[in-house]
C-alpha cells in the first residue's frame, strides 16, 4: 500500500499523484502512439472513431456527470458540429478556422439552450433536451438547401494547414491530438473555481447558492463547455463518416452517448473513456454472443436490442458506479491486498431524493 | 372530435406516467412499451382463447399489470436514490428489452385487432365520430373517475397519497410503502395496456407504437406533470393541435407536439399548472 506524503501545496491539485497512475498513463500513451505501427487500417480507423467518442463522452460527462444536468439530446450538438464543419469546409474555409467557428457556434447554441434550461430541473430538463434533439434532427432533414436534407451531405477531405491527411494513421493522430487536448483541458477545468462550482451545483443547488455560486450562470457555462466539446467531436466524426445524414444524429445516438457515460461511471473523466471503449466493443461482443448462443435464439430478429438493453440493466442494477466504480474496487483490492472486505464499498441506505421540493 | 379522441389516448398513457411519477419520482420511459405489450397481450388472449374481446381485454391488461408490478418489485426498487440519469437510462433500456421481446414473441409485422367498436355515431350533421374513437374518450372518462374515486375514497388510495407526499413519514405510520409503490406501477401499466388495446383499431398493433408514449409525455409536460387534470388537459391540447399543425406546417410533421412542449417549457418551465415548491432550509 502506498501512502501519499504531501510536501508542497501543489500536491493537492496534481493530476497524477501516485506512481502507479503515472506508470499506467505512460503505458497507455505509449500504446496509443505506437498503435499505427501495429494495427491494420481497419482497426486503426475503429480506434480513431473510439477517440472521437471519448471526446463526445467527455462533453456529455461535463454536463451530466459533473454538473448533474441530464441531457438526452446531445447528439444534436454532435450533428451541429459535424454539419457546421462540413459546410464551412465545403465553402473553402481552412480546417483550423472552421474547427474554431464550429466550437464557438456549438458552444453558443449550448449556452442558449442552457439559458432556458437553467430554470428547469430533473426530468423536465431531460424531456426538453430530448425534444431539442428531435427538433434539431428534423431541422437537419428539412433545411435541405444547406444540409442536403435526407439526401445527405458529402464531407470534404481532411486537410490541415494545407497538408492533406488522407492516410488512416494521419487521421488517427489528429483524433488522438484532440482527445488529449480535451482530456487535459477538462481535467484542468475541474481544478479551477469554475469547475469546482460545477460540482457544487451537482451535489446540491441549494448549498451552492448559499455558498455564493451563481447557479444559473454555472449551468449556462456547463452547457456551453459541454456543447463545444461535443461539437468538436462532431466535426471529427464527420471525417470518419465522410457522408452525413440527419438520421445519424437522432435520439438513438443521444442514448448511445448517455449509455456511454452511465456504463463508464458518472462523474469521472476516466468513466467517459471506459464508456467509449465499451460502446466501441459492444457491437463486436454482441455478434460474438449471437454466435455462441444456440441458433434458435441467436438468429432471431431483435436479439441485439434485447442484449443491449439487458447489459444496461445489469450494469445499472449491480454496479451503479459503472465500470469506473468496478475499477476502483479492483484497484483498492490490489493495493490494500489482505484488508479488502466485502463491506468496504457498501453504500449507505438511500431514500427517495425528492425533486418536488427544491 | 378526432383530435380530442387522440388527445384522450395520449391522456390515458400520460395518466400512468403521472401516477408512477407521483409515487416514485421515476419517469418511466418504457411506458409506451407497456401500452404496446398490452395491445399484443390482448391480441394474443383473444386469439388463443377465442372468448371475444372483453375477457381478453381484462386478462391482457391484468397480465401487463403483473409485469409492471414485477418491474418495480424486482428492479426499480433496488436503485432508489441513484442519480436520475441512471434511472432514465434504465427505463429506456427496459423499453428496448420490451420492444425486442414483443418482436421476438409476436413477430415484427403489423397486426390488427378485432374490437366490437365498428361503425360511426352521428349526431345531426355536425358531429360524426367512429365508435372506436368514441370508446377511447369514454374509457378515459371512466378511468379518470375510477382513479379519482380510488385515491380519495379507499384506504389504499389515501395510503398511496401519503406515501407519495413523504415516504419516510408514511413508513413511520405503518404504511407498506414498498408494496404500494409496486401497486402504483401495476395500476399505471394496467391503464397503459388498456390504452393500447383501445387504440389498436386506430393505429394497428406494431412494435413501434410505444413511441406514442413520448408524445404522451410531451402532452403531460405541457399540462404540468405533477397533476392528473393538468396532464390530461395538456394531452388533449396536443391531440387537438397536432392535426392542424401537420396540415399548415408540413415541415414539422410529426414533431409539432415537441415544438408545443418546448415553447411551453421555455415560457413556463414547470408546466401550465405548477407543482413544485421551494424547499425551506
Amino acid at each position: 500500500m502506498e501512502f501519499l506524503f504531501k510536501t508542497a501545496y501543489n500536491d493537492d491539485i496534481r493530476f497524477l499523484a501516485r506512481t502507479g497512475e503515472k506508470i499506467r498513463v505512460a503505458l497507455v500513451m505509449i500504446l496509443m502512439l505506437a498503435a499505427p505501427l501495429v494495427l491494420q487500417d481497419y482497426y486503426l480507423a475503429e480506434l480513431g472513431l473510439m477517440l472521437v467518442y471519448v471526446i463526445a463522452g467527455i462533453g456529455l460527462m461535463v454536463l451530466t456527470g459533473h454538473t448533474g444536468q441530464v441531457s438526452f439530446g446531445h447528439a444534436a450538438f454532435l450533428g451541429i458540429g459535424a454539419y457546421t464543419h462540413s459546410i464551412l469546409l465545403s465553402y473553402g474555409v481552412p480546417f483550423s478556422v472552421s474547427i474554431i467557428i464550429t466550437l464557438l457556434l456549438a458552444g453558443l447554441i449550448g449556452m442558449a439552450l442552457g439559458r432556458s434550461a437553467s430554470k428547469m430541473h430533473g426530468f423536465y430538463l431531460a424531456i426538453a433536451t430530448l425534444a431539442f434533439g428531435i427538433l434539431i434532427e428534423t431541422v437537419f432533414g428539412e433545411w435541405a438547401s444547406l444540409t442536403g436534407g435526407h439526401m445527405g451531405l458529402a464531407v470534404p477531405s481532411l486537410k490541415v494547414f494545407g497538408v492533406s491527411l488522407t492516410q488512416v494513421w494521419q487521421q488517427y493522430y489528429l483524433d488522438l491530438l484532440f482527445a488529449l487536448i480535451v482530456i487535459w483541458g477538462v481535467s484542468n477545468l475541474f481544478r479551477s473555481p469554475t469547475g469546482r462550482s460545477f460540482l457544487a451545483v451537482r451535489d446540491s443547488e441549494l448549498s451552492a447558492r448559499c455558498l455564493g455560486v451563481n447557479v444559473e450562470w454555472v449551468k449556462i457555462q456547463s452547457f456551453g463547455v459541454s456543447a463545444a466539446i461535443t461539437g468538436l467531436a462532431g466535426a471529427l466524426l464527420a471525417h470518419h463518416l465522410t457522408y452525413l445524414a440527419p438520421e445519424v444524429f437522432g435520439v438513438l445516438e443521444s442514448l448511445k452517448l448517455m449509455l456511454m457515460i452511465v456504463v463508464g461511471g458518472l462523474g469521472t473523466v476516466l468513466g467517459a473513456i471506459f464508456g467509449a471503449i465499451v460502446v466501441s466493443i459492444l457491437p463486436v461482443g454482441l455478434s460474438f454472443l449471437k454466435d455462441i448462443l444456440p441458433p434458435s435464439i441467436g438468429q432471431t430478429a431483435g436479439i441485439e436490442p434485447l442484449l443491449f438493453g439487458l447489459i444496461i440493466v445489469l450494469v445499472i442494477v449491480f454496479e451503479p458506479g459503472g465500470l469506473y466504480g468496478r475499477w476502483m474496487k479492483i484497484r483498492f483490492f490490489l493495493e490494500t491486498f489482505p484488508y479488502y472486505r466485502k463491506s468496504s464499498f457498501v453504500r449507505q441506505k438511500s431514500y427517495l431524493k425528492t425533486d418536488r421540493m427544491r | 372530435m378526432t383530435g380530442i379522441a387522440q388527445g384522450c389516448a395520449y391522456g390515458l398513457i400520460a395518466l400512468g406516467f403521472v401516477l408512477i411519477y407521483k409515487a416514485t419520482e421515476v419517469v418511466n420511459f418504457a411506458h409506451g412499451e407497456f401500452m404496446m405489450l398490452g395491445a399484443f397481450a390482448v391480441l394474443a388472449f383473444s386469439e388463443a382463447l377465442g372468448w371475444g374481446f372483453w375477457p381478453a381485454f381484462v386478462l391482457g391488461c391484468l397480465s401487463i399489470a403483473v409485469v409492471g408490478y414485477l418491474v418495480d418489485a424486482q428492479i426499480m426498487r433496488r436503485i432508489i436514490g441513484e442519480s436520475q440519469a441512471s434511472i432514465f437510462i434504465l427505463t429506456v433500456a427496459f423499453g428496448f428489452i420490451f420492444r425486442a421481446l414483443a418482436g421476438m414473441i409476436f413477430g415484427w409485422n403489423t397486426r390488427s385487432l378485432d374490437t366490437p367498436f365498428d361503425g360511426k355515431l352521428a349526431i345531426g350533421n355536425l358531429v360524426e365520430i367512429s365508435y372506436d374513437r368514441l370508446s377511447i374518450i369514454v374509457a378515459t372518462v371512466i378511468f379518470v373517475a375510477a382513479i379519482y374515486l380510488f385515491f380519495s375514497r379507499t384506504r389504499y388510495g389515501v395510503a398511496m397519497q401519503a406515501a407519495s407526499q413523504n415516504q419516510l413519514a408514511a413508513y413511520y405510520m405503518g404504511i407498506p410503502v414498498k408494496r404500494l409503490v409496486s401497486m402504483t406501477w401495476a395500476i399505471g401499466a394496467f391503464i397503459a395496456a388498456a390504452a393500447g388495446a383501445l387504440l389498436a383499431p386506430v393505429t394497428q398493433i406494431d412494435t413501434t407504437i410505444g413511441l406514442l408514449g413520448i408524445k404522451a409525455l410531451a402532452g403531460a409536460i405541457v399540462g404540468g406533470f405533477g397533476s392528473i387534470p393538468g396532464a390530461l388537459l395538456g394531452c388533449i391540447l396536443i391531440g387537438v393541435i397536432e392535426p392542424f399543425a401537420d396540415y399548415y406546417l408540413p415541415g414539422i410533421k410529426g414533431v409539432s407536439a415537441y415544438v408545443v412542449m418546448l415553447v411551453v417549457l421555455f415560457v413556463r418551465p414547470e408546466g401550465l399548472i405548477v407543482q413544485t415548491y421551494q424547499k425551506k432550509v
